[in-house]
């Protein structure tokens, strides 16, 4: 944002005659975020109405905060706040150490095709829609799956996992760090690159082996880096995934596995409970962006991190 | 030279082979898929297919293709894709441009964008605006909504701001306006980068499944996506109005394999194009120098 203001501004007659052109060049876009984006944030008031629809938004009943009351009272809201942040945060820190480590790890290998071609296979996943990825979990870990006729070798009677509350978490967990990990280690790579190939030598001469080089150079190299990824996935602390969520869990596993989104999704849409299910998605936004305002802020002290 | 020690040896050997088995990982499970979807059904059940067919058939892709309504789910994926990502391209092309320039108003404009990445109205306020907006049961669901993203917008923005500003000026210069610049210079020198993100907005608009769900009553008008997610996560063909026989062949787990391999061949098609520059792309977008 730390544009220096020019010493003469125009006025905006001329503005306007210079520069009209780029106004309207970024006149859809502006149309388009004010339509799907803003006017939906003002519907938001539902959240602190009784909403029926047949009123409508002006002619339904506002009750202040009763809606966000009842989100904490109802167990099933409050389990699923709580199942949101477990999973969440899970996926943000596995997220973050694994891309990590096996970026440095990648980095050790000189073989150049060898590295081409691990680096293809790892990031593929991350194209792969969450229904297709289901689909294949629901398949793997179905009951006549690759993974029990693999087990009953060793006399294990087939285990139904998408229908273990115990066992969802991991899965949900692990199935997003296998499509995510690859993808995530990208920025890392481009770190690593970027890195002055004469501190090596500097520290070789000085007689620091590998593993001192590792960690003093590449990864403190890396550290801004990792820094700018650590503090912007803090606003996801609410963000479990939805598509993932929705396209494996079941009434089975909805008592570790129910997140904020699919428990919106089925209590407003499903349930017809619109104001409700508002107020537990407006709960999710506010929190969401004001941890997402509080990293922005730590990644520009931090490592000079700016948005644009 | 560089001495190499025993050490370092078994260390690169192990890590070698422990990164190409991370590497098998993660497309194991899509051949274990593929390898079902191409053998007999009684090789499937009895549970001795890994990862190459056995009593190899084309019986599971004869049978989804003989299914109408699967086709017809691929035919509209197609139409949204193509109209979807040209529909994005130039919304967030012809925004990206006019953001690359300095003018008056640009930084509250980015504020007014950015802030749409940062918050929103969510699910169901969304829900009744499109609804209210006659876009239930309607084709341009798909396209129009989702159509603007800041994410995107910022890529492309950088893409623009990389162009040497002295093409710009003589162009100018010589009288032409914004718009033939936009065309006739920065197009074409941001052909790659230009590339990528429409690739990636494919992509997205291919994967994309919940707005199928959401917004349209017949299942005749979903997306392969929306079609897949019933078909292989819901179990429900009875919502897909199939026949009693063609529902029971459809929930086989040959034929279920085939229907989501097929799902996923555009994106393995367009993964080579979109390995080759994606990496600079993301880079650009995350750390901006």
């Amino acid at each position: 944002m730390g544009k220096t203001k020019k010493p003469h501004r125009k006025s905006w007659k001329q503005e306007a005659a210079h520069n009209w052109p780029l106004y309207v060049l970024v006149a859809p876009a502006v149309i388009l975020a004010v339509v799907f984006s803003y006017i939906p944030m003002g519907g938001l008031v539902m959240a602190f109405q009784n909403y029926k629809p047949w009123l409508g938004i002006s002619g339904s009943e506002f009750i202040g905060w009763d809606n966000f009351k009842q989100i904490f009272m109802f167990k099933e809201s409050y389990q699923a706040i709580i199942n949101t942040v477990i999973i969440a945060v899970s996926k943000m820190v596995f997220g973050l150490i694994v891309p990590v480590v096996m970026a440095l790890l990648l980095n050790e290998v000189q073989h150049v095709g060898l590295k081409k071609g691990i680096q293809t296979l790892v990031y593929l996943p991350h194209f792969l829609s969450w229904v297709t990825v289901a689909g294949m979990l629901r398949d793997i870990l179905g009951l006549d799956g690759i993974v029990n006729s693999f087990l009953q070798n060793f006399g294990i009677d087939p285990i139904f996992f998408l229908g273990e509350a115990g066992m969802f978490r991991p899965i949900v967990v692990i199935s997003d760090l296998w499509k995510g990990f690859g993808f995530g280690m990208i920025v890392y790579l481009a770190a690593i690159s970027n890195i002055d190939q004469n501190l090596y030598e500097a520290a070789e001469m000085d007689g620091a082996n590998r593993w001192q080089q590792t960690i003093h150079i590449t990864l403190t190299g890396m550290m801004p880096m990792i820094i700018v990824m650590a503090t912007l996935s803090l606003g996801n602390v609410l963000n479990a995934g939805f598509d993932q969520i929705f396209n494996l869990y079941s009434p089975l596993t909805y008592s570790t596995g129910d997140i904020i989104d699919t428990y919106v999704y089925r209590q407003s849409l499903v349930n017809g409970q619109y104001s409700f299910g508002t107020a537990v998605g407006l709960f999710k936004s506010g929190v969401g962006l004001a941890l997402t305002a509080v990293a922005y802020r730590l990644a520009y002290k931090f490592a000079g991190y700016r948005i644009f | 030279m560089r001495r190499v020690s025993v050490g370092r040896k078994v260390f690169i050997v192990c890590n070698s082979i422990f990164l190409v088995l991370m590497a098998l990982l993660c497309v194991l499970p899509l051949v274990n898929l593929l390898a079902i979807s191409l053998s007999e059904k009684a090789a499937v059940n009895s549970g001795v297919v890994t990862f190459w067919p056995v009593d190899f058939t084309l019986m599971a892709y004869e049978k989804t293709f003989q299914n109408a309504n699967f086709i017809r789910s691929i035919l509209i994926s197609l139409a949204r894709t193509i109209i979807g990502t040209l529909f994005s391209m130039f919304v967030i092309v012809t925004a990206g441009y006019a953001l690359s320039k300095d003018f008056r108003g640009r930084t509250a404009l980015m504020w007014f964008f950015v802030f749409t990445m940062l918050f929103s109205g969510g699910l169901i306020p969304s829900y009744l605006l499109n609804s209210a907006l006659g876009l239930k049961n309607n084709f341009w669901v798909y396209i129009i909504p989702g159509a603007f993203s800041c994410y995107n917008l910022i890529l492309i923005m950088n893409f623009f701001k990389s162009i040497p500003k002295a093409l710009e000026e003589a162009a100018l210069v010589d009288g032409a306006n914004f718009f033939q610049i936009l065309w006739s210079i920065f197009l074409p020198l941001s052909k790659a980068g230009l590339a990528t993100v429409a690739l990636f907005i494919m992509v997205g608009n291919w994967n994309e499944w919940f707005t199928g769900i959401l917004y349209m009553s017949d299942t005749k008008n979903y997306p392969l996506a929306s079609f897949l997610q019933v078909i292989v996560v819901q179990g429900n063909q009875q919502d897909l109005a199939l026949d009693p026989t063609t529902a029971a062949a459809m929930s086989e787990r040959t034929i279920k394999a085939a229907q989501v391999f097929i799902g996923a061949v555009p994106i393995l098609l367009v993964y080579p194009f979109l390995q080759k520059h994606f990496a600079k792309g993301i880079v650009m977008g995350a750390v901006k120098e």
